[in-house]
């Protein structure tokens, strides 16, 4: 079992989930972030003060999978987060040691 | 001295209650006694009678509006804070204007500089009409529109020192601020006898009592409290624009009742009144916008709403005197000079963090002069000509009456805040300022996850 955790632009969403989906991913967990890398913050301006922002606002994804599902998950979810420029973020995958599910007690593979 | 200042406020509460039942008693006999009387009694007008209540109530949303507007331009941490110190405003003007602040402001001139006590707790304040200030309405209604604008104006001060003001301190401002300054100001502009009133200077709805006094006593208290913590180092963005537009959007439309109300009749002026204080909020979003445009690259949201509020502090005092086309001028002229006042800030150096100065003592200083360029007999006949209607008298009144309403504004406030800042002290300790005033003042959140 793995685990995919891809940090991406976050109008991209939509369709990386939509891919997912159709590989038959049924899970996921999304949450709101913000962070930095190559691509450099920005300003804004609030009744004249200038402000540098620093971090940019991304999507962290985490999704678990079994083995086999895992490579062709990551390709998908770089085709579609892909635009070219910098920002378009990472994908990190991790070795799972274990899942329970929680309301029946299921472990490994199926309680993926 | 708290259980002493407790048991004075009681003793001082039921004497004014023993007042107020004696005066119901007599307002039930002293009516069938005018109906005997030869002398025309004053008769109330309905329709005018309605739109005062309504404008009441509509100035009356202005103050929790202004707290939204405020609200969302704090950090997240302040955003209770920052809305208590507005709307507490509701609850502790209200009370000192029923005890002594009306019969200070409104009550029998005493040297043409502030009212006399006859009118304590409401004393002699009936449902009769007043003919020096409501000759078709129930003096109690003229009361408690009035009332409205008691309480706004000390809550627009609150921008000058958002996020660092004790709380308990405020409430004392509150109290003081307005007895020293609003009541006196409000009298010299408004009360029958009034120094201001007699010079001839025109404020329709409160250019000098309500937008100079507030911002110029902000000017003064952004320099006595000092910066935040980490002013200019450290971010401190609004944390929610659209709280902030709400607010703009419940000012905008109560200050129909400030202005239109202010003619204290439902009629011409009124409707007059309403309409250049529509055109001028809507030029001055434009032209804020237009300025922030070509200058950073970018028509803010937070710029749009601004510019509006600078329209409506601006065209408040002229707004019962001039015509739309008028209006007009007056209100892009304040959405670009409100825009460079608040850019100047940093170069200053003063934290006035909402921009109470650049936006209200700039804009009411703008309008008051507008008023004194752009009024016309021909709109309001009880009014004056301006300078581009042929007459210089009257902006040199204006002139008079600003310097007056600065120069007292500025010194009674810094008087004030010093006397506090040397008995209560001003800020909240730096740790609160780290954790926020919602946690540290006010034991709450505004929001959770």
């Amino acid at each position: 079992m793995k685990k995919i955790e891809a940090i991406i632009k976050p109008f991209k969403l939509d369709e990386i989930k939509k891919a997912l989906h159709e590989l038959g991913v049924n899970g996921m967990t999304v949450t709101e972030v913000k962070g930095f890398g190559r691509q450099k913050g920005h300003i804004e301006f609030y009744r004249g003060a200038e402000y540098d922002i620093n971090f940019v606002p991304k999507l962290k994804i985490e999704v678990v999978l079994p083995d086999e599902m895992t490579d062709k998950a990551v390709s998908v979810i770089q085709e579609k987060a892909k635009t070219g420029e910098i920002g378009d973020g990472k994908i990190f995958v991790y070795p799972i040691e274990n899942i329970i599910r929680i309301r029946t007690g299921e472990r490994g593979d199926a309680a993926v | 001295m708290k259980r002493l200042l407790s048991i004075l406020m009681m003793i001082g509460l039921l004497s004014f209650a023993n007042r107020g039942f004696a005066e119901d008693a007599q307002v039930e006999t002293s009516v069938p006694a005018a109906v005997e009387q030869t002398a025309p009694a004053p008769k109330v007008d309905t329709g005018d009678t309605a739109w005062v209540l309504i404008s009441t109530a509509l100035v009356m949303l202005m103050t929790p509006g202004l707290a939204l507007f405020y609200g969302g331009m704090v950090r997240r941490k302040n955003v209770l804070g920052t809305i208590m110190q507005s709307f507490i405003a509701l609850g502790v003007i209200t009370i000192i204007w029923v005890l002594y602040g009306y019969s200070l402001a409104f009550g029998p001139d005493v040297g043409h500089v502030i009212g006399n006590l006859d009118w304590l707790g409401l004393k002699g304040v009936g449902l009769d009409p007043n003919p020096d200030y409501s000759a078709t309405i129930p003096h109690q209604a003229f009361m408690i529109f009035q009332m409205m604008f008691a309480v706004i104006t000390p809550a627009l001060i609150t921008g000058a020192f958002a996020e660092r003001f004790k709380f308990k301190t405020y409430l004392l401002f509150l109290v003081l601020w307005a007895t020293f300054v609003y009541f006196p100001l409000a009298h010299w502009v408004w009360g029958v006898g009034g120094w201001i009133r007699n010079l001839g200077a025109l404020d329709f709805a409160g250019g000098l009592v309500v937008h100079i006094s507030s911002g110029v006593s902000a000017l003064a208290a952004a320099i006595v409290v000092g910066k935040r913590k980490g002013y200019s180092k450290e971010p401190m963005m609004p944390h929610n624009i659209t709280m902030t537009f709400l607010g703009a959007a419940l000012l905008w439309f109560g200050w129909f009742g400030f202005n239109g109300g202010s003619a204290v009749a439902s009629g011409a002026l009124a409707t007059s009144a309403f309409v250049v204080t529509h055109i001028a909020t809507a030029a001055a979003a434009l032209s804020w916008m237009i300025a922030e445009w070509m200058q950073r690259g970018k028509p803010t949201a937070l710029g749009a709403v601004s510019g509006a509020v600078a329209g409506l502090v601006a065209i408040t005092p002229a707004s019962g005197f001039v015509g739309p086309m008028s209006s007009i001028i007056i209100g892009l002229a304040a959405g670009v000079i409100c825009y460079m006042a608040v850019n100047l800030k940093s170069k200053l150096g003063y934290d006035d963090s909402l921009d109470a100065v650049g936006v209200h003592g700039v804009g009411g200083t703008w309008g008051a002069i507008a008023t004194g360029l752009f009024a016309s007999k021909a709109i309001n006949s009880a009014g004056n000509d301006g300078l581009f209607f042929g007459n210089a008298s009257l902006l040199s009144s204006q002139l008079i009456s600003i310097g007056a309403a600065w120069i007292y504004s500025f010194v009674i406030t810094l008087i004030i805040l010093k006397v506090l800042d040397a008995t209560m002290g001003l800020r909240v300790d730096d740790q609160s300022e780290f954790v926020g005033l919602d946690h540290a003042q006010h034991g709450e959140s505004g929001y959770t996850l």
